[in-house]
């Protein structure tokens, strides 16, 4: 099986230019093509990642307000469609399922000979709206990790053969984001298959792909104008210089592997909560748990695997030893892996620049605060 | 974006294995010698020393154990300590009984590179199973190894499993074993002591020597600083890590230990390789 990912790395054919009541049949064309198409819809005072049929569906006239520990939306009016950055879900449940079935084991009991088939997915065709250029980033890394390693993970694989993405380059920044740094955005460059960038009254628009290319030629559409372009320019490069959060990368690697005892540890320990809101709503973290779960009249079992954190307890557990007991080590363990041991592991930092560790962490513990602490002033 | 891999679901999937033999070493170890239900499988199940497989009982659990039978048997020998729930119900199977096996996976001692070489094997505990296998491999083939020294060190003398086994490697020419306990009874003829004392008994030259290594880090910890104080390559010393494991293919998280992820990196390392890492506690 080869999953069909392959993007482009560049966009094909010229910008168009799409008046905003385009969208709409955007969401019709995508439809008949017999994609579900998801996009964020405000619910509970956030937005999820939730199916939409019509623009209305749409945050359309909200945005929201990040700050470490703190997430709000404020309908502020207006017809922009965008203005909402993100919720705590990214793209990550698409391709890597909070709970996957892997296999179907049939059994007469305990010693008893079994069967064991493998549970695929089936093929689900999902198209999604507002995709951001940090999204993307985070299912590049997950590409890398799921398809491109030693052990190819078919469930994955599956699943992200059937995700269209309709990516949305962000035009405002929240006091969390900082792709800047990570230079994974905020401009939507590539692993799309259509991108838009939303300005008055529409959406420049560009296809990723040729699958986008097929959509896009189906929308009312022209030749996006010089001044739109312009324009477009000037809003993504003011999102970039927006961007209130830094994060110094050079040779972090090194740095943390050379700070492993460092007091700062004992200190974000004192105030981490090991709740695990932070890997789980990282687009990136992909700890998972594997167990199987018999059947209640013992006639089998479904081996499933889910989310696990490295903040959990039993994460680093063997018979009666755990080798991260305290929090220091687990907080340690996921910064450092994420922002080092990664690029040795995959050639790609864990971080992306989303921001949402920041935003979803109960105490507002921000890695690029605590990294800048163990550089320390001198640097 | 190439794509070259086996994405199918193979390497995730148990395959029967009837235990074809079980033999019990007091009531917390067994070893089963397991046999594939499908003898064609056993092809995919060509392994080398070190590697392991996941032996599990459908609907209770899975358990990383590495394989301890020659790679030329028909059968795949795994000892099993009871140490949670699903070694307590491995314990309670017996011949006929079926496990479920996936594998092999991870790294190998470098029995080949240590060919012509002398060997020194130093384990404690338990973890002399990862690396018996391997010692048993080079007596079935005495004549491509030098000097091969042997230091076990167990807890108390009941934790000495295959005693004969290294009876027997005792005789051989050009062999040394050593065994050492913390807690000797009257049975107990051998050294007393942790295992890192017996090093001023042997006499290695670093040029020529190759080392494996399995057992509690600590153990392995002063005997990398003396090893090093007698000159042998730390690219030389090969460690075995334990971590906790659950799919054995890098992806679950479970078993990293700095860069590595202990189920496909090793579990089996050059010690250069995870230097900067080793002396770190609570990685």
């Amino acid at each position: 099986m080869r999953p069909e990912v392959a993007r482009v790395e560049e966009p094909i054919g010229e910008a168009s230019w799409l008046e905003r009541g385009a969208l709409q049949q955007l969401l019709d064309e995508l439809s008949s093509r017999g994609f579900e198409t998801l996009g964020p819809v405000v619910r509970e005072g956030a937005v999820f990642l939730e199916p939409v049929k019509r623009i209305e569906d749409l945050p359309v006239g909200w945005r929201d307000e990040q700050t470490p520990g703190r997430y709000r939306l404020s309908h502020s009016g207006g017809e922009r469609v965008f203005d909402v950055l993100h919720g705590h879900a990214g793209l990550k449940r698409l391709s890597f399922a909070p709970r996957e079935e892997l296999l179907q084991i049939d059994t007469q009991g305990v010693g008893r000979p079994f069967t064991a088939r493998p549970t695929l997915p089936e093929p689900a065709r999902i198209a999604v709206i507002g995709a951001r250029a940090c999204d993307l980033a985070g299912l590049r890394v997950h590409d890398r990790v799921f398809l491109h390693d030693r052990y190819p993970d078919p469930y994955y694989a599956t699943r992200r053969g059937g995700l269209f993405l309709v990516a949305v380059s962000c035009t405002r920044s929240v006091s969390t984001c900082f792709c800047t740094s990570m230079e994974t955005g905020p401009e939507a460059r590539s692993g799309f298959d259509l991108a838009l960038t939303e300005l008055e009254g529409g959406f420049v628009a560009r296809a990723g792909s040729p699958a986008g290319a097929e959509v896009l030629e189906a929308l009312p559409r022209r030749p996006a104008p010089a001044e739109h372009l312009l324009e477009e320019r000037r809003a993504l490069d003011a999102c970039a210089a927006s961007m209130q959060r830094r994060l110094e990368t050079k040779d972090l690697p090194g740095l943390l592997y050379e700070n492993l005892d460092h007091p700062r540890w004992d200190d974000v320990a004192e105030r981490c909560l090991s709740c695990g809101n932070c890997t789980m709503v990282c687009p990136t973290c992909f700890c998972h748990d594997e167990r199987d779960e018999p059947a209640l009249d013992a006639s089998g079992a479904v081996r499933v695997r889910e989310w696990d954190s490295c903040f959990s307890r039993e994460h680093a557990q063997i018979h009666g030893m755990n080798f991260r007991p305290h929090t220091r080590e687990r907080y340690r363990q996921w910064l450092v892996h994420k922002f080092a041991s990664w690029i040795d592991q995959f050639g790609t930092s864990g971080c992306v620049g989303c921001g949402r560790c920041i935003t979803w962490c109960p105490v507002g513990i921000d890695p690029t605060e605590e990294i800048a602490a163990i550089r320390g002033p001198g640097e | 974006m190439t794509f070259a891999g086996d994405t199918s679901a193979r390497l995730l999937v148990p395959e029967p294995a009837e235990i074809v033999e079980k033999r019990s070493f007091g009531p917390q170890i067994h070893v089963f010698r397991l046999r594939l239900c499908d003898p064609t499988a056993r092809a995919r199940f060509d392994f080398q020393q070190g590697q392991f497989n996941m032996v599990s009982v459908p609907g209770v659990g899975e358990v990383a154990l590495s394989i301890s039978s020659d790679p030329n048997d028909l059968d795949l020998e795994h000892t099993i300590r009871i140490v949670g729930r699903t070694t307590r119900v491995i314990e309670t199977l017996g011949v006929g009984d079926i496990l479920g096996l996936r594998g092999p996976y991870g790294s190998a001692w470098p029995l080949l590179e240590a060919r012509w070489k002398d060997v020194l094997v130093v384990t404690g505990g338990l973890g002399c199973a990862p690396v018996t296998g391997a010692i048993e491999y080079m007596f079935r083939r005495r004549a491509n190894y030098g000097q091969i020294i042997v230091i076990h060190g167990v807890k108390k003398p009941s934790d000495l499993i295959h005693r004969e086994r290294f009876e027997a490697w005792r005789r051989e020419p050009g062999t040394q074993v050593l065994l050492t306990t913390d807690q000797p009874d009257r049975t107990w003829h051998d050294r007393l002591g942790v295992v890192t004392e017996l090093f001023s008994e042997v006499q290695i030259d670093p040029r020529r020597t190759i080392v494996f290594m399995c057992g509690p880090e600590v153990m392995m910890r002063y005997a990398v600083r003396i090893l090093r104080e007698r000159g042998v390559s730390m690219d030389r010393v090969f460690v075995s890590l334990e971590r906790n494991m659950k799919c054995a293919v890098g992806l679950c998280g479970h078993c990293q230990f700095g860069t590595e992820f202990v189920c496909k990196d090793g579990p089996i390392f050059p010690y250069s390789r995870i230097a900067r890492f080793f002396n770190v506690s609570g990685l």
